[in-house]
């Protein structure tokens, strides 16, 4: 039997019954990893012998009949912008690759409650700004179903490894679509929770406003056994919110209410692969059969989506990462050469006399600052960074920042009323499936278009998920995107727990090449 | 002195609040602890933290909005002041800057010139977090900077004023009322040495011409480090603009705004080294933090919480016990435990100005001398009365009462027992009378002295009678003896 393919639930029943142990449980996927870790690419600190030591503890407290956590004995792969003390946090950057955070995040130490078994943190791209996991400043992460292509991302990494079966439950976090598209990409499941629903404390902030974490899986119910841990009101999150968990596991189970969900055809047209049109129009059919009546929608102001989102994340990006300057923590250039380079070009300048005081060089903190920053982000960072930097600017706030926020006001609002006709939308995750590694690196616009279907969701702050539905000719995944109103957590899960007890895309597993051959 | 121009100033300060922790974090407040022990991740901004609003500091913040009478914003928010300093490891700075928690304000003072009340406009309070403390030792060339991040998230004030203050004694008593009134909130210990209340100054002059004042550019003053060094500095920088626009014209509007800093020993200004450009703070809403909304009720709750304030407490003392503005000043500034002795005295004797007079010079003397606060004073208010009302009756004059003071303080005696032990007799009006007559009949020559106009003389008399007894009051024989003399004029 290989426990590598069972679900997180059917896990967790074993484990309950004492049919297995969790040690059995983490040695079947730590092989796992260790088999298609070279090929794929998935984990930036993967740690066995932690992963072991948690698992022989949960052995223990069960044997001698102590109370375990909801998670007990199921490993669980952790994004690397996430904080954990056990590990190094380094958010797929050069300027943190040695940071160690001497705290752990609130959904660790939730993780941790819930007796999970922490094995290692996921590549990503770098602080998650980016939908490929390319650009990563420590490794190229593939897709498990053909390995020349990406993963997506920013929870390439997440994805990746749930799809290979690397580990059944991953925890990721979604800005403008960093979960629901890899895992549409990767053929798995992903929630993106509301805004404030699971804590942000020890999370590394990207755009504080847009954030949030959220759970990657195979199945609907094995988010929902995820999200009911990692959930919650925080105090140490202003912006988290203070309203019960409801039991996810056994609301999604229950019989769906009639209810109306609304196709956003215009999702379906132009610029999205036909393939990928086909599958959702398939999935409709699927939830008719439930007894779900679908109506065609339009959302007006999601043509503004993409534009108001690189406004909003890149100016509150530019905020959130002016910490990273090499004076408290983290990369600091080579102070010594740094000085040396300093003194010349004060010599030279001194040279040309008075004339010219405007190239006066920088002063060393200045320059410490300039150079920690200029080795230590990569150019896609660095791009956000000027972006926002631009759009804060005394004279271009009003027409960038500001209005921004009015237009994402806009969106929010039209999604409340269009809450109001049908219960959730549907519609495709992304336009096509997994791209080529490498494909669109030199086109940033490109790559900005790809999330077109999901910031929405973040600017909203409302939850969404991506299911498997179906698969390209060239049998990738195709996801489908269901977004609900703000805590619409148990029916988005319910309506994927129906359709995949009426359809076997998730089960679904990529064929990785067998571990002896070498990996590509 | 008539100055050729006059003197606009407007102040900003920074008011530490007395919280037990920081604005955003639960770390201690306290001054004075070893560098860098006052920290935890959150307020050194370490990836993936989040600031937590410190409840407290938002209400010392909103008492003191209410009590500068501002209007309250029932909607406020946080926003992110970005910019670069190893001081700040964010490099952004928590703080209010479209939507302050208070505006248009006002604080009343008494000017020192013409002693009227004079009204300096408040423009905004709000709140915010504190920076590091940077230390620069640049000994031998090799620059050596070491951060304090201890107050580091620390919550302070800033109130900002309108340029209502016109000479630099005014800004100084805006300072000292503003002190007071912060003191009476028990917003802050305003204790300028160790940073918890800061002020900059904005100052230029107008300078007199017979087409009307020409003004000259603004200088941001700082690095005054007491209220005197306030008024020192004002007053030569308001002296230097004006020789320097005799040299050079300049006027506002010509120039950048320039810095300079107080140098106390040399006793002047310096231009400070300013940034080639004006910053650029690229101010936006902090999304880590959720906007406050303060409701009707709880702006009502801290107005009717705020007891009663200097100014209006003032004004009360001086009609209900009938001192003068100088005395109630002089109280008021002591603090509300002072006054509230006071006022239990001062009831208790049924005379205002012995009471004021006596808190005044015995009661501060003696807190003075010892270094104590008034709840070390030895003699509960009851006691001094009982002095106080013997002096009032005049059984004991002025300087046996400070000696009667001197024993109840030194042996715990009450008033009557202190008068015993000293021997001091109370000698009533007939015995007086009867020791007046004789000492009359006794020195014709220095009646007759009197009775020509020399009234001085009389003291010849009340030295005879003291010799008498030495019990008598003075200022009774001598009083006693004019009457006498007159009868038998």
């Amino acid at each position: 039997m290989d426990l590598a393919s069972l679900t997180a639930s059917e896990l967790a029943q074993w484990l309950c019954r004492g049919e297995i142990g969790a040690e059995e449980v983490t040695r079947a996927f730590v092989a796992r990893v260790k088999q298609y870790e070279p090929a794929v690419g998935a984990f930036l600190t993967f740690d066995p012998e932690k992963a072991l030591e948690q698992a022989a503890e949960v052995d223990r407290r069960r044997r001698e009949g102590k109370p375990v956590g909801p998670l007990a004995g199921l490993p669980v792969a952790i994004k690397d912008n996430i904080c954990t003390t056990d590990w190094k946090t380094t958010c797929a950057s050069k300027i943190l690759a040695n940071f160690r955070p001497p705290f752990d995040a609130t959904v660790v130490c939730r993780l941790r409650a819930g007796d999970a078994v922490l094995v290692g943190k996921t590549n990503m791209d770098e602080f998650a700004m980016g939908g490929s996991t390319e650009l990563s400043a420590f490794k190229v992460t593939r897709n498990p179903w053909d390995l020349s292509r990406v993963p997506g991302g920013s929870s390439g990494g997440a994805a990746a490894a749930v799809a290979a079966g690397m580990v059944p439950l991953s925890v990721g976090s979604d800005t403008g679509g960093s979960i629901r598209q890899p895992a549409a990409l990767c053929g798995v499941t992903g929630l993106k929770p509301t805004y404030g629903r699971v804590s942000r404390f020890g999370l590394v902030a990207f755009a504080s406003s847009l954030d949030q974490i959220g759970p990657l899986a195979r199945t609907a119910e094995d988010v929902a056994l995820l999200l009911e841990v990692l959930a919650g009101h925080d105090p140490l999150d202003a912006t988290s919110a203070n309203r019960e968990v409801p039991p996810y596991r056994e609301l999604i189970q229950q019989p769906l209410p009639t209810i109306r969900l609304g196709l956003l055809v215009d999702q379906l047209g132009e610029g999205v692969d036909t393939d990928v049109a086909q599958a959702i129009r398939e999935a409709v059919k699927v939830f008719a059969n439930l007894g779900v009546e679908v109506k065609e929608v339009r959302l007006l102001h999601h043509r503004l989506a993409v534009a108001c989102y690189y406004i909003i994340a890149t100016s509150e990006a530019s905020s959130n990462l002016a910490r990273y300057d090499g004076v408290h923590y983290g990369y600091r250039c080579d102070e010594h050469r740094m000085e040396e380079q300093l003194a010349e070009e004060r010599r030279r300048w001194a040279e040309k006399g008075p004339s010219s005081v405007a190239e006066e060089p920088d002063p060393p903190m200045v320059r410490l600052y300039r150079k920690t920053r200029a080795e230590g982000f990569g150019a896609e960072v660095k791009r956000r960074i000027m972006l926002g930097t631009y759009a804060l600017s005394a004279g271009y706030y009003e027409a960038y920042y500001l209005h921004a926020a009015k237009v994402r006001r806009l969106i929010r609002e039209e999604y409340d009323r269009t809450f109001q006709e049908v219960s959730a939308l549907i519609g495709p995750v992304t336009p096509t499936g997994a791209f080529a590694i490498g494909e669109k690196i030199q086109d940033p616009l490109a790559m900005y278009l790809f999330d077109a279907f999901t910031v929405g969701a973040n600017l909203a702050g409302i939850a969404a998920v991506s299911i498997p539905c179906g698969q390209t000719r060239e049998g990738l995944p195709v996801g489908l995107h269901l977004q609900g109103p703000p805590f619409a957590e148990p029916l988005l899960l319910q309506l994927a727990y129906w359709f995949q007890r009426e359809t076997d895309w998730h089960r679904r597993r990529p064929t990785l090449p067998a571990p002896d051959k070498p990996a590509l | 002195m008539q100055r050729p121009y006059e003197i606009i100033i407007g102040l900003e300060v920074h008011v530490q609040l007395l919280t037990q922790s920081k604005l955003f974090c639960s770390c201690s407040t306290e001054f004075g602890a070893p560098p860098n022990t006052q920290t935890c991740p959150i307020c050194i901004g370490m990836p993936g933290v989040l600031p937590m609003m410190n409840r407290r500091a938002f209400e010392l913040g909103l008492k003191t909005a209410c009590a500068l009478q501002c209007e309250i914003a029932r909607f406020t928010k946080w926003d992110r002041k970005n910019y670069y300093y190893p001081d700040l490891p964010k490099n952004y700075q928590i703080s209010q800057y479209d939507l302050p928690l208070g505006r248009n304000g006002y604080l009343e003072i008494r000017s020192p010139e013409t002693g009227q009340s004079k009204r300096i406009g408040i423009i905004r309070v709000h709140l915010e977090e504190d920076a590091g403390k940077s230390m620069h030792d640049e000994r031998a060339g090799k620059a050596d900077s070491r951060i304090d991040l201890n107050r580091c998230g620390v919550p302070l004030l800033e109130i900002v004023t309108k340029p209502d203050l016109r000479t630099p004694a005014e800004a100084k008593i805006f300072l000292q009322e503003l002190k007071l009134l912060l003191n009476y909130l028990d917003v802050s210990d305003c204790n300028m040495q160790e940073g918890s209340l800061r002020v900059d100054a904005n100052i230029n002059i107008g300078v007199n011409t017979p087409e009307g004042p020409i003004p000259t550019p603004i200088v941001e003053v700082k690095n005054m480090n007491s209220f005197r060094a306030v008024e020192r500095a004002l007053t030569y920088e308001a002296e230097r603009q004006y020789q320097e626009f005799l040299e050079t014209g300049r006027r506002l509007g010509q120039v950048p705004k320039q810095t300079r800093g107080w140098d106390e020993e040399a006793e002047l200004t310096r231009p400070q080294r300013t940034k080639e450009e004006s910053s650029d703070y690229r101010y936006f809403p902090e999304p880590d933090l959720v906007p406050v909304v303060v409701s009707e009720a709880e702006i009502e709750r801290i107005r009717t919480s705020l007891g009663e304030l200097p100014q209006l407490l003032r004004e009360r003392l001086e009609t209900t016990y009938g001192i003068t503005p100088y005395d109630s000043d002089v109280l008021v500034s002591q603090g509300r435990a002072l006054v509230q002795y006071f006022e239990r005295v001062a009831t208790l004797c049924g005379e205002g100005k012995l009471a004021a007079n006596w808190v005044q010079q015995e009661v501060l003397r003696f807190l003075n001398e010892h270094q104590v606060s008034l709840d070390a004073f030895p003699l509960p208010p009851e006691r001094l009365a009982e002095l106080l009302i013997m002096v009032r009756d005049r059984k004991l004059d002025t300087r046996r009462g400070r000696e009667v003071l001197a024993r109840m303080l030194s042996t715990g005696e009450s008033a009557e027992e202190a008068v015993a032990s000293l021997g001091f007799v109370d000698v009533g009006d007939a015995e007086i009378e009867k020791i007046c007559r004789l000492v009359i009949a006794q020195n014709p020559k220095t009646v007759a002295d009197v009775k020509a106009g020399k009234i001085k003389a009389v003291g010849g008399l009340v030295g005879q009678a003291k010799k008498i007894n030495p019990h008598v009051d003075p200022a009774k024989v001598r009083e006693m003896c004019l009457r006498l003399i007159e009868e038998t004029a």
